[in-house]
């Protein structure tokens, strides 16, 4: 029986599987395990792959000090449509926000394209009178005489929830809360999500779709989330249940109820909060976090030590992948791109003789046709079968046989017979092509954010990552990577690291000099309070971490740049600082200031963290020793175009400070780190993997 | 396809990745409304005879093409051997440009190992050129600003100080159109630095092999396109609003083996304010208008361009010559889609749309002239509403949305958070959309008034007031757009400037599109779900559609 105290779990459900991780209370990994999901009731496998963990690591439930559950089924009832029936109620007058959204189309050239569905069809977009200005004036009262008659209409169509989404809410939310008040005193059953508590920001579309997606799937997770707790506390479980949110941090089941839509994605969350706890602890300032699945490859920029976050994020779009065709919603989310590139994308052959590879995906189901599991498809995989990258007899610690020759059938005959091309020669084009997307995306998330790719470390991860990371790292022009242990379980190992934290964002317009300092420390009060509370209900002692931001921008321009404000009351006095800070942001961004424009800020944020797990002092270099493949393997060397032998490594025998060079292949359980010609590879005292570019003429 | 070929795959995906993020990037520095709401900027790359190899696909199809044609005049205007690196080329005339004084193009040569291997260019809307302004009433294009000859803005990285002293000088926005030019800048040599980069990747020192293919490979992908269409020649007549009198355009749309040409024989010649359209700018949007069904997943290039060919009789309108007034060409090349869309609907019956509002509803706004005397608060803002797009051969068309141009529509809270206007509605207009077996998208249905005391300006260029949107086949035409001052007031014009009177509401109304095929044959729980959402009334369901909804 270990009798190690304060042991720590997390369960990350995805959609294919259920990652469990254990860890010490020096955040030392004791067990993981992957079990499938079971869709008809998620907390069964949550439930096995706990007890694995603890059995493996012989600790009991009483043991358990922190749990941290992460969980896509708020995605899925999103995209599967499972939520509730819901309605909407906004100011008379506008009854089609959501239909007219932002009168564009997603695509410039597609004319037969349909607008993502936003669930709440037109009938169902009901309105009330009544009307605040942009300062939060009242101009005219709330129509209460009105009331009785939408609960009518309720009460006919069958309405489950409402999303209430009155204009200018995010400035005086008194009609909001009146109005709620009303309809839960004739419907106590109704579910209702008010527009000024879910999403507080100016912009009535954005706003109304966040509360929207918030209603439907807040019956649903208040089920689950009761349901996940009583299950625990039956084995004993002693601490509180505490669930990840896309903003990378926990939040306690209370608010998870209340906010249910800060649940999304928060799987791909915990990826970015380990690759921001391995740049703390390889102090690297600069980080570029790659994780690739199955399905999609997903992309976030880390400086300081910090994901970087955004306050807009997209679900349900109506053409996967394109930016612009879903529905909005805004909450703090950790920034990331997600490209429809993974092992299971399909590769095709368009009309003008070109390949291409995604964004539809075999998935698990069929699969890469070397897996042989009726997939007919080529995917990535298979390329990566047919170049000799993927070892058939080590795959998944040899649970699934791998058939390399279907894999080479399939893209000779899907790609190459059009191209002309043998299965080298396919497989060669289909990971180019996927290959160079991947890392156009990352350039063009670089390009938006305003960052650089150049000179950053890569931090690869999942099932794919650590096998493509060095094709990618070349063309994107990233020249180290780390890959970290436990790569095919990094989102549930990256929740162990997560603050408990919450992040408000409030829409209080003003330009610069003009700002009213009394009123904007009463705002700023008002929201330190509020996020105190909900962070103390999950974490009651500790000191708080407290952070406040401006997002500014000269008055013209459609781009607002976040700008750190001090954590105290603004002074008069300090105005010329935020000037100045904003002026030095922007030609950080854009090369140079805008002398003489005025600056204006719409929004203001504050969150509050708890205490992150302490990151423990970079270790001593370890003694060097350069290391032989004790085998070698046949693999496609993309670097000098023809077939070379690659050393094989057992990732599990590989020591702290042992060095080699590539071509190899590093295999371990969950997957294989692909060491190409051009790159050499490190063992660090955790237990990393350093790849490092060799320059051309370094090279043998 | 031998392994160079995916190498030269590669390779253009990578320029069109570049153009992009050059896109992006220009789109986020630029001060213009215009850009940040519809993107109306463009970037590409082009080889050293000033052939296009890739393009940014942007929110506005006003740069198609006209990009491409720049370039070249550019390319021929300048010798190649006079270039050093770090030196920019500037101009702004509409005949060479974007079709009006707003639009800036700049060109880069790129050099490696001392000779020019190609080009970066791009373009964007700067606010204000002096002149009259952004409106339809200078009488020509000396009373709309500032034109510059193409020259030279940059010598080997040194700016041209006196030229950018006489831009802000004849500027209104002096700051905010030198931030535009120096974002210009910064656009075109992060392309050079790209462009160069890449070939220093793939080891190689010029671009006629990467050309060649990228512009082969979409030229015949584009002849494959048009093998497949019917041969012939299609005609079609478009009355428009015009400014003070009614317009007709005209196009003959010919169909031959290896290429498409429109001409406008037979339009109406220019009209005496500033909505003539110079003929790049309408070839612009025609070609986008039949690239949108003849090979739209074709990349826009030198190559898939070259099979489109539009030319126009010099003086008509979709031809204006200099010194014509042309500030805002955009309200009717915006409708020569619809006008081309007449010809090839007849040649291709069932994947042609049906017309829409088609020209954005532009709604700008400002403090009165007045204003000072009167205490008003200074304020400008240009508002934009889309009417109904034209029902599609299978769908029905888009309610309140933009197309040809890319434009966004305004956010309420956001407006009225930065001006002093207050609205009273913003719906989708019931029975707006053209009845048919594909009903039309719907207008809006929008008021507003000054949210203080003072009378405010209303400056209008819109379109399909006196004209509505047709119907294809069968389907029934759009609702008009109408606008008016208080529900009782008399119907305003399409274009012209008008004073709002303080406590005034202005009801603005946006067209719905055209129907598709007859009303009688829509699909019975279709028009039953547009009843129960109130998207068609009890009443038209039953007289245009039907007896029984």
């Amino acid at each position: 029986m270990n009798t190690a105290s304060g042991v720590r779990l997390a369960i990350d459900i995805g959609g294919t599987f259920t990652d469990t991780v254990l860890m010490d209370s020096a955040s030392r990994v004791l067990a993981t395990t992957k079990t499938p999901t079971t869709p008809d009731a998620p907390a069964r496998a949550a439930l096995e792959g706990a007890q694995q963990v603890l059995g493996r690591a012989g600790c009991g439930w009483g043991q358990v000090s922190a749990f941290i559950h992460g969980t896509t089924l708020a995605t899925n009832a999103l995209i599967e449509r499972r939520g509730a029936r819901v309605a909407t109620i906004t100011t008379a007058g506008f009854r089609d926000i959501l239909e007219i959204a932002y009168e564009r189309r997603y695509s410039q050239y597609a004319t037969n394209i349909e607008k993502p569905d936003l669930i709440v069809p037109r009938k169902h977009a009901l309105t009330i009178g009544g009307r605040m200005d942009a300062q939060g004036r009242e101009i005219a009262p709330l129509d209460e005489s009105a009331v009785a008659s939408l609960v009518d209409t309720l009460r006919h169509e069958g309405i489950e929830a409402v999303a209430i989404c009155l204009l200018h809410s995010y400035a005086n939310p008194a009609h909001e809360l009146r109005l709620a008040d009303l309809l839960r005193a004739a419907m106590p059953e109704l579910v209702l999500s008010l527009s000024h508590d879910v999403s507080p920001e100016a912009r009535e579309f954005d706003r109304l779709c966040t509360t929207i997606a918030n209603a439907y799937i807040q019956p649903l997770m208040s089920v689950y989330l009761a349901d996940i707790q009583t299950r625990f506390a039956a084995q004993g479980l002693q601490c509180p249940v505490l669930m990840m949110t896309a903003g990378g941090g926990m939040t306690t089941l209370e608010t998870a109820s209340r906010l249910p839509i800060r649940l999304v994605e928060s799987g791909p969350a915990g990826g970015a909060i380990l690759a921001a706890r391995l740049a703390a602890e390889s102090d690297v300032a600069e980080v570029l976090s790659f994780d690739m699945g199955g399905t999609t490859a997903k992309l976030a920029l880390i400086d300081d030590f910090r994901p970087q976050m955004s306050r807009k994020f997209e679900i349900s779009r109506a053409a996967r992948f394109v930016k612009g065709s879903g529905m909005p919603v805004r909450i703090p989310v950790i920034e990331m791109i997600e490209i429809g590139a993974g092992g299971g994308s399909i590769a095709s052959v368009d009309s003008l003789g070109r390949v291409a590879v995604g964004p539809h995906s075999a998935g698990s189901v069929p699969g890469p046709v070397g897996f042989g599991k009726g997939g007919t498809e080529a995917t990535v995989t298979d390329a990566d079968i047919a170049l000799g990258y993927i070892d058939p007899d080590r795959f998944a610690e040899g649970r699934l046989r791998i058939d390399r020759s279907a894999s080479e059938a399939a893209l000779a005959t899907r790609i190459g017979s059009t191209l002309d091309l043998d299965a080298g020669g396919a497989a060669t084009a289909v990971t180019e092509i996927v290959d160079e997307s991947m890392a156009s995306a990352a350039r063009m998330h670089a390009v938006e954010s305003g960052k650089n790719l150049l000179d950053r470390v890569m931090i690869a991860f999942g099932g794919n990552g650590p096998l493509h990371a060095t094709r990618l790292a070349r063309r994107a022009g990233v020249g180290r990577i780390l890959v970290p242990r436990d790569p095919g379980v990094g989102s549930a190992v990256g929740f162990l690291f997560a603050p408990v934290s919450f992040e408000i964002i409030r829409s209080h317009y003003t330009t610069l000099d003009g700002l009213d300092v009394a009123a904007l420390n009463t705002l700023l009060a008002t929201m330190l309070d509020e996020a105190t509370a909900v962070v103390r209900a999950g974490a009651p002692d500790g000191q708080l971490h407290e952070r406040r931001v401006a997002f500014m921008r000269y008055k013209g321009q459609g781009h607002e740049i976040e700008i750190a404000l001090a954590n105290a009351p603004v002074e008069p006095s300090d105005i010329a600082a935020l000037k100045a800070a904003f002026e030095a942001e922007y030609s950080r961004q854009f090369g140079r200031r805008v002398p003489g424009m005025t600056i204006e800020v719409l929004n203001w944020g504050l969150s509050v963290s708890s205490d992150a797990p302490a990151v423990s002092a970079p270790a001593s270099k370890p003694a060097r020793r350069v290391v032989t493949a004790p085998q070698t393997r046949s693999i496609w060397c993309n670097v000098t175009d023809r077939w070379c032998d690659a050393g094989l490594f057992m990732r599990e025998a590989l020591k702290p400070g042992d060095q080699l060079t590539g071509p190899a292949l590093i295999i371990e359980p969950q997957t294989t780190t692909l060491v190409t010609a051009d790159f050499g590879a490190e063992i660090d005292m955790q237990g990393n993997i350093w790849l490092h570019q060799i320059a051309a003429e370094d090279m043998r | 396809m031998t392994p160079s070929k995916t190498k030269l795959q590669v390779m253009w995906n990578r320029l069109l990745a570049v153009v992009e993020e050059q896109g992006q990037a220009l789109i986020r520095a630029a001060f213009s409304p215009i850009v940040r709401e519809c993107g109306d900027i463009s970037a590409g790359i082009f080889d050293a005879e000033g052939r296009m190899l890739a393009q940014a696909v942007t929110g506005t199809p006003g740069h198609i093409n006209t990009m491409a044609e720049a370039v070249r005049t550019m390319v021929a205007t300048f010798a190649a051997e006079d270039m050093k690196p770090g030196d920019i080329y500037l101009t702004n005339d509409p005949w060479i440009a974007s079709g009006h004084l707003n639009d800036f193009l700049l060109m880069m040569p790129v050099f490696l190992n001392g000779r020019v291997i190609g080009y970066t260019s791009c373009t964007s809307h700067l606010v204000d050129l002096g002149g009259l302004g952004m409106g339809p009433d200078g009488a020509d294009i000396y009373d709309e600003g500032l034109l510059i000859p193409p020259c030279k803005l940059m010598s080997e990285g040194r700016i041209n100080t006196l030229l950018m002293e006489i831009v802000k000088a004849n500027s209104r926005e002096p700051v905010a159109n030198e931030g535009d030019i120096y974002a210009l800048i910064a656009c075109c040599e992060a392309g050079a630095t790209r462009l160069a980069q890449m070939m220093g990747e793939f080891g190689i020192s010029d671009l006629d092999a990467l050309a060649d293919y990228i512009i082969e490979t979409s030229r015949s992908g584009t002849l494959a396109a048009i093998s497949a269409l019917p041969k012939g020649t299609w005609r079609n007549r478009l009355v428009v609003d015009g400014y003070d009198a009614e317009i007709t355009l005209q196009a003959a749309l010919t169909i031959a083996e290896d290429h498409l040409s429109v001409d406008f024989a037979g339009t109406d010649p220019c009209c005496s304010k500033g909505i003539n359209v110079p003929l790049n700018y309408a070839t612009a949007y025609t070609v986008f208008a039949l690239r949108c069904i003849i090979g739209p997943e074709i990349p826009n290039n030198a190559g898939s361009l070259e099979p489109f060919r539009v030319t126009g009789p010099a003086g008509c309108i979709l031809n204006a010559q200099a010194p014509a007034p042309v500030a805002m060409r955009h309200t009717l090349g915006q409708m020569t889609p619809d006008l081309v869309y007449g010809c090839l609907s007849q040649a291709l019956p069932d994947q042609v749309p049906a017309e829409g509002a088609s020209c954005m509803y532009d709604l700008p706004l400002r403090h009165a002239a007045d204003a000072d005397a009167n205490g008003a608060p200074h304020f400008a803002i240009e508002l934009v509403f889309n009417g109904g797009t034209g029902a599609r051969p299978t769908l029905d068309g888009l309610s309140a949305t933009a197309f040809p141009s890319g434009v966004w529509g305004s956010q309420i809270e956001t407006t009225e958070a930065a001006a002093p206007v207050i609205f009273h509605s913003r719906s989708l207009r019931p029975d707006s959309g053209g009845a048919g077996q594909f009903r039309g998208g719907l207008g809006q249905h929008i008021e507003v008034r000054a949210a203080h005391d003072h009378d405010i300006m209303l400056f209008l260029s819109v379109e399909r007031v006196g004209n509505p949107a047709k119907g294809r086949h069968g389907g029934m035409d759009g609702a008009k757009g109408r606008i008016r001052l208080g529900a009782d007031g008399a119907d305003l014009p399409s274009k012209g400037t008008f004073r709002i009177e303080a406590g005034k509401t202005l009801i603005f109304e946006t067209p719905g599109g055209g129907g598709f095929g007859p009303p009688e044959t829509r699909d019975t729980a279709a028009l039953q779900d547009d009843v129960d959402a109130g998207r068609v009334s009890a009443e038209a369901a039953a007289t245009l559609y039907r007896s029984q909804p």
